[in-house]
């Protein structure tokens, strides 16, 4: 657990560095920010003259009883407020307006780079949380940019204004109110590491919280089915509390941070009374600067005690963006290249001295060799677990092999820009992936270029027609979200329709008939028939019969290539395929002889 | 810092409002009962509100005698004093602060601390509630966008109670005592002063209708893109696969367009919402200085009263600003609060009946099973007509047919994933929908067609059902076994103790179908139920299976999917559907006997195997 509460480990000065490379998406922007930043400069200066337009009233118009002039400093007053308001309404908006705009271009690159990343990324990383990377997380960073961002600068102009006018006013007492500075540093400098501390405990729950949610809500009747509830309640319970006692713990921080600003503001107050007021006694000071300075000061602590609020954001912009830069960082490894070499003959695969492993020396296929001719239909059998799966992970490049190579007409895949390799193949696997959206959708799977006819042509050859029929809305019945609302043998004839409309030059069938009663099974098995015409196939089965009339069958057995033949030849050898054979028909063959 | 987390014990979600209206109008009336329901969450730590409400009065009578001390000082100086008498001023301002501050700080961790306490409860009450949903509402509902009701609004609700509460009390209450000493320095300043004060209630008010409207919409939206998100991301593969990459960008891009485009008009709002407050409130400051100085140059008021004055028309900024702030966390939190509520208040079709006082139902079940005259329709849409058959203890009822005749939806309805008609599913004679939930899948073992794994070890998936401290390893072990699995297991980096990937990715189809396998087991079932649950095993391993199953059904009642006649040859009693309706059933030898479509399907079986030998 201690490990998933901080993703990495993190140095104080790499907030800095995170700041920098974040304000580096201000750049495509900077025309607004510039804007914004006028704003809030021109804000915060008109801002600082108040306190001394009360300080001139005092000292012309109050202590002398003169009230000539005083419209002078009322009507520079309304300027000021009517300048404050149109400058702070820039600035909100502006900047507002730079914070979407950012979080829009952070939100498109951190998912486009989730399209691109490998795919072994996300058996190490739950979708839930994928998922917080480009919402909350994002999210986190908007609040910075809405209103931290802003804020920090326009405190920092008020800052230095309001130090440099106190120093202008009257030296003296300004170094006397500045005397408290060093204090103010050494509670901010306590607060920001242990805020930080209990800020990154608090994300980690909240990770753990998201991923529990994700897997209750998406496997919620196993749950239910089995009586789970109880339990699952406890765990997410559980989660819960530690989140909950993180928060609790944090509050401390921010309890404490807020009156000890204020506590030291006062300290710069009474300062400013005792030796103000006595310079004010020996006639040095007049008085219109003493109120001033009060007035001052009171607006110098204020940022500062906000400052945690601030920091809040900041560090949740910080946590977040650590998180975004550490996903947008991890490079596809699998990357092709952009423009590489196309094979150019008639597509034959070759799979040379392939060996792979998922983790480690964990070889999952070992030393494997075969070529699959243009044209050629290839069968795959084996035990569960052989790696028929795993080949074809390989072939599409979910993942890279570990010694050996992959080569298309004597191109090794490494080298075919990824787009042109998957274009290729028309996979259907076990697993039947469903969008959201409508059958036609899922059919033509977003490419433009299947037309309306070809969509039907490719339902219909897949057998999938009459069902689709009985859909309400035929081909535009919605599908919900993972297909859930068809039985699972219909979701299949979906995804082979699918296949078929994408017209790939090599089909590759993952025991993708394993759900399709025999009856469908020959149907489907007959239109492949007519497909498969010209198109290289590489068909994974368990159920042998499927496999029959293939030209080639190729046999796993723990990693290793240990038989290929067609199938008669197989059976002759009397070796693992017999015996897999042997299994699955015996009763046929009992009940025949 | 610590605090008791209350246990959870059986809570009820609180009642009030049931379907929201969809309409504009009532939009106020709606708003109003759905903070009444609230309110318990917050009652119950009523005691801890009360102590936080004595500090937050604590903090803001301190926090408004400073002003007063200044201006105390201010007339001394004035008039000529005593440096003894300033250091007493001095002592004075620090005092009060440090007093102030622990006040300040007291109040803050009790009222932020009950805030997370709701926030706890209300995550737990949300994730019991999601927990009774049936099967239907999750397929109707996207995960990604419940998710981001039991975590974006969540927190917006939890601001609306923690921080919001807080500074609304107390910028209320420090308005309030600020008001009434400008008033005891001067009556009609103050009244000046307070002019514009009616302008800015109603922009509050104005500006919050329109921001609650408009983060109403931006949260929708944000749940939208979530869950196109969620569905790409948990689609890698087919998306890859099929270079789908582009369009799902597309599709995300459009969504993300869309939120911007509606953050847009809540900033315009916001933009313009803060500088009127300023405005107001500067508007003041201007008549203060304007009338304040005549009133003291006509010896109305002192040089102090003015400075004090001033300080506290300061003060006052703070609140209407806050004041601002605060309604935009109480939009933002009902509108989060009422997209939680109709979650909470969505009541799932399959629930415990009542009871009627009659019959009680029985603990322990036989495992008989009956279909009555079976008609069922999802929306209208029928899928099962007519269908009948008796199970006996010990007996092993066959459902056959092609992919999409109700073989799943007939099973389904038996552990009611979904709610037959009633009278027509029937356990030991009771009907399923009078039977409690807890005793009806309590004895039912179920393995589905695409097994659902947890990110569990693989020992911790097959204990699933297992209550307390899980199951003995030796049960876990010999479910291993029967499922054929111990073999695959022994393999593993840890054996049983290897963790599975999300969704059970690191496992091969076929592994995952056992683990299921093994999982339903485990619970020693009194009636099984096997929806084409060995498709992705091969021949070989399901064969083992098979056999070391036969021992354990006799003596249990077992329902078996399956497109293998070899399977289901065995069986007491094959039930061959097409298209919803039972159209052949008898044993095996029966229904060769017969010569229809199972005869049928059997000869296309046996050819296969046949044409392979000749
Ligand atoms: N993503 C993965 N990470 C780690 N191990 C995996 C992964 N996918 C599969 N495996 C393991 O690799 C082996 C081969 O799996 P697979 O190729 O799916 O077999 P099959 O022949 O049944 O298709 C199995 O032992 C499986 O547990
Ligand atoms: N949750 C659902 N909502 C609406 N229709 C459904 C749902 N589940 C299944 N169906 C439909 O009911 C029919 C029967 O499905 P099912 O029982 O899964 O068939 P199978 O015999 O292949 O198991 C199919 O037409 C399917 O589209
Ligand atoms: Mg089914």
């Amino acid at each position: 657990m201690a490990a998933n509460l901080h993703d990495e480990p993190l140095e104080a000065a790499y907030d800095a560095r995170l700041l920098r490379r974040l304000l580096r998406y201000l750049v495509p922007h900077r025309r607004t920010a510039a804007v914004a930043f006028s704003a809030i400069v021109g804000h915060a200066l008109l801002q600082l003259a108040e306190p001394y337009l009360i300080k001139l009233a005092i000292d012309r118009h109050i202590l002398t009883g003169e009230l000539a002039g005083l419209e002078l400093i009322a009507a520079a007053l309304l300027v000021i407020l009517t300048g404050s308001f149109l400058l702070e309404y820039l600035e909100t908006y502006t900047m507002g307006m730079v914070g979407q705009r950012i979080m829009y271009d952070l939100r498109m690159e951190i998912y486009a780079h989730l399209q691109r990343i490998d795919v072994a990324y996300y058996d190490r990383h739950p979708v839930g949380r994928l998922m917080t990377r480009v919402t909350t997380d994002v999210d986190a960073l908007n609040d910075l940019f809405a209103s931290g961002v802003i804020s920090v600068f326009r405190d920092i102009v008020l800052l230095v204004g309001i130090m440099g006018v106190l120093l202008w006013m009257d030296w003296r007492l300004a170094l006397v109110a500045f005397s408290v500075l060093p204090l103010i540093a050494l509670v901010t400098q306590w607060f920001r590491r242990n805020a930080r501390a209990s800020y990154r405990a608090v994300r980690g729950w909240i990770a753990q919280i998201n991923a529990s949610l994700q897997e209750n809500i998406s496997g919620m009747s196993t749950v239910q089915l089995f009586r789970r509830e109880a339990r699952s309640f406890a765990a997410f319970d559980r989660l819960n509390r530690g989140h909950t006692q993180a928060n609790l713990d944090s509050i401390f921080y921010y309890a404490v941070f807020y009156p000890a600003i204020e506590l030291i503001g006062a300290v710069a107050v009474a300062a400013i009374i005792w030796y103000g007021g006595g310079w004010t006694l020996e006639g040095t000071l007049t008085l219109g600067t003493l109120v001033a300075f009060i007035q001052y000061s009171q607006r110098f602590f204020r940022p500062i005690s906000d400052l945690s609020e601030k920091f809040n954001i900041l560090q949740a912009a910080m946590a977040s963006s650590e998180r975004i830069f550490g996903l947008l960082d991890t490079p596809p490894r699998l990357a092709g290249p952009a423009a590489g070499r196309l094979p150019d003959g008639p597509g034959r695969i070759t799979f040379e001295h392939v060996w792979f492993a998922y983790r480690g020396e964990d070889y999952v296929l070992r030393d494997v060799s075969f070529s699959v001719e243009p044209g050629e239909r290839i069968g795959i059998a084996g035990a569960t677990g052989a790696g028929k799966t795993t080949l074809i992970n390989l072939l599409l490049r979910f993942y890279d092999v570990s010694r050996g190579r992959i080569a298309i007409d004597g191109v090794d895949i490494r080298e075919i820009p990824l787009d042109h390799l998957r274009r290729r193949f028309g996979l259907v696997l076990q697993d039947v992936f469903l969008f959201s959206g409508t059958i036609r959708e899922n059919i033509a799977c977003g490419a433009d270029a299947v037309s309306d006819a070809e969509v039907r042509a490719a339902a219909d050859a897949a057998h999938a027609g009459p069902f689709i029929d009985r859909l309400p809305g035929g081909l535009d019945a919605a599908v919900a979200e993972r297909g859930a609302t068809l039985s699972a043998g219909q979701k299949q004839l979906l995804s082979f329709a699918r296949a078929l409309a994408f017209d790939p030059r090599v089909l590759v069938l993952d025991e993708a008939t394993s759900n399709v009663d025999t009856a469908t099974e020959m149907l489907i098995r007959d239109a492949l028939h007519r497909l498969i015409s010209g198109r290289t196939t590489l068909a994974i089965a368990h159920r042998l019969s499927t496999l029959r009339d293939m030209d080639r069958i190729l046999v796993f057995h723990k990693g290793e290539l240990r038989e290929a033949g067609p199938h008669r030849a197989l059976l002759a050898r009397r070796g693992i395929y017999h015996t897999l054979y042997q299994l699955q028909y015996r009763d046929q063959e009992t009940a025949l002889a | 810092m610590s605090a008791q987390i209350g246990a959870h014990g059986q809570y009820n979600w609180p009642t009030g409002c049931k379907g929201p209206s969809r309409s504009g109008f009532p939009m106020r009336l709606q708003f109003n009962s759905a903070a009444r329901r609230l309110l318990p969450y917050v009652t119950r730590y009523r005691a801890r509100f009360a102590v936080g409400a004595v500090f937050l009065l604590l903090t803001t009578a301190i926090q408004l005698v400073a002003p007063w001390v200044l201006k105390l000082a201010v007339d001394d100086l004035t008039a000529g004093v005593t440096r003894g008498k300033l250091g007493l001023y001095a002592a004075a301002l620090i005092g009060i602060a440090a007093l102030g501050g622990v006040c300040r700080f007291r109040m803050r961790c009790v009222i932020i601390g009950a805030s997370r306490l709701i926030e706890y409860d209300l995550r737990s009450h949300f994730f019991g509630r999601l927990q009774r949903l049936d099967l239907s509402y999750f397929q109707r509902n996207r995960t990604g966008d419940l998710m981001s009701r039991a975590t974006n609004d969540l927190n917006a609700v939890r601001m609306m109670v923690g921080p919001a509460l807080m500074y609304a009390a107390s910028t209320g209450i420090l308005f309030v005592v600020a008001v009434a000493l400008m008033l005891s320095i001067s009556v009609w300043l103050t009244l000046i002063v307070l002019l514009p004060l009616p302008l800015v209630s109603i922009a509050v008010r104005r500006f919050g209708d329109a921001i609650y409207d408009r983060s109403e919409r931006i949260q929708a939206q944000l749940a939208r893109m979530s869950a196109i998100a969620q569905e790409a991301l948990a689609g890698v593969r087919v998306v890859r696969a099929y270079g789908r990459e582009a369009v799902e960008l597309d599709r995300f891009e459009a969504a993300n367009r869309e939120y911007v485009a509606r953050s847009r008009s809540v900033i315009r709002i916001q933009g313009l919402f803060f500088p009127s407050l300023a405005f107001c409130l500067g508007l003041s400051a201007l008549v203060v200085l304007w009338a304040g100085t005549r009133e003291v140059v006509a010896g109305r008021m002192t040089t102090g009263d003015f400075v004090a004055f001033n300080a506290y028309l300061t003060m006052l900024a703070w609140p209407v600003i806050a004041f601002g702030w605060v309604t935009n966390l109480l939009q933002r939190g009902m509108a989060a609060w009422q997209r939680m509520l109709a979650v909470a208040d969505a009541e799932p079709d399959v629930r415990d009946a009542q009871p009627q006082g009659a019959a009680p139902a029985p603990v322990e079940l036989r495992g008989r099973v009956e279909f009555r005259d079976l008609s069922f329709a999802y929306n209208g849409q029928p899928v099962l007509e007519g269908v009948s058959a008796v199970v006996e203890p010990g007996q092993m009822l066959a459902l056959v047919g092609p992919t999409g005749c109700g073989k799943s939806t007939l099973i389904n309805l038996l552990p009611r994933l979904f709610d037959p008609p009633p009278g027509t599913v029937l356990v030991d004679g009771v009907d399923v929908r009078q039977l409690p939930l807890a005793v009806l899948r309590g004895a039912i073992g179920y393995v589905p067609q695409e097994p659902l794994l947890f990110s569990d070890t693989v020992a911790g998936n097959v204990a699933f059902a297992a209550s307390g401290d899980g199951a003995p390893a030796e049960a876990v072990e010999s479910a291993v076994a029967l499922a054929c699995l111990d073999t695959d297991v022994a393999g593993f980096p840890d054996g049983l103790e290897t963790t599975v990937g999300e969704r059970g990715l690191t496992l091969s189809g076929g592994q995952q179908q056992r683990v299921a396998l093994a999982r339903a087991l485990l619970t020693d079932p009194r009636i099984l139920i096997l929806d084409d649950a060995l498709s992705a095993v091969d021949a070989r391993t399901e064969e083992a299976i098979l056999t070391r199953l036969r021992g354990v059904m006799r003596q249990r009642t077992s329902i078996v999917v399956s497109h293998r006649i070899s399977t289901v040859r065995g069986a007491d009693l094959i039930l061959v559907l097409d298209r919803g309706r039972v159209v052949e059933r008898g044993t095996h030898d029966e229904l060769l006997a017969a010569g229809g479509l199972y005869a049928g399907l059997d000869r296309q079986q046996r050819l296969a195997a046949a044409l392979e030998e000749a």
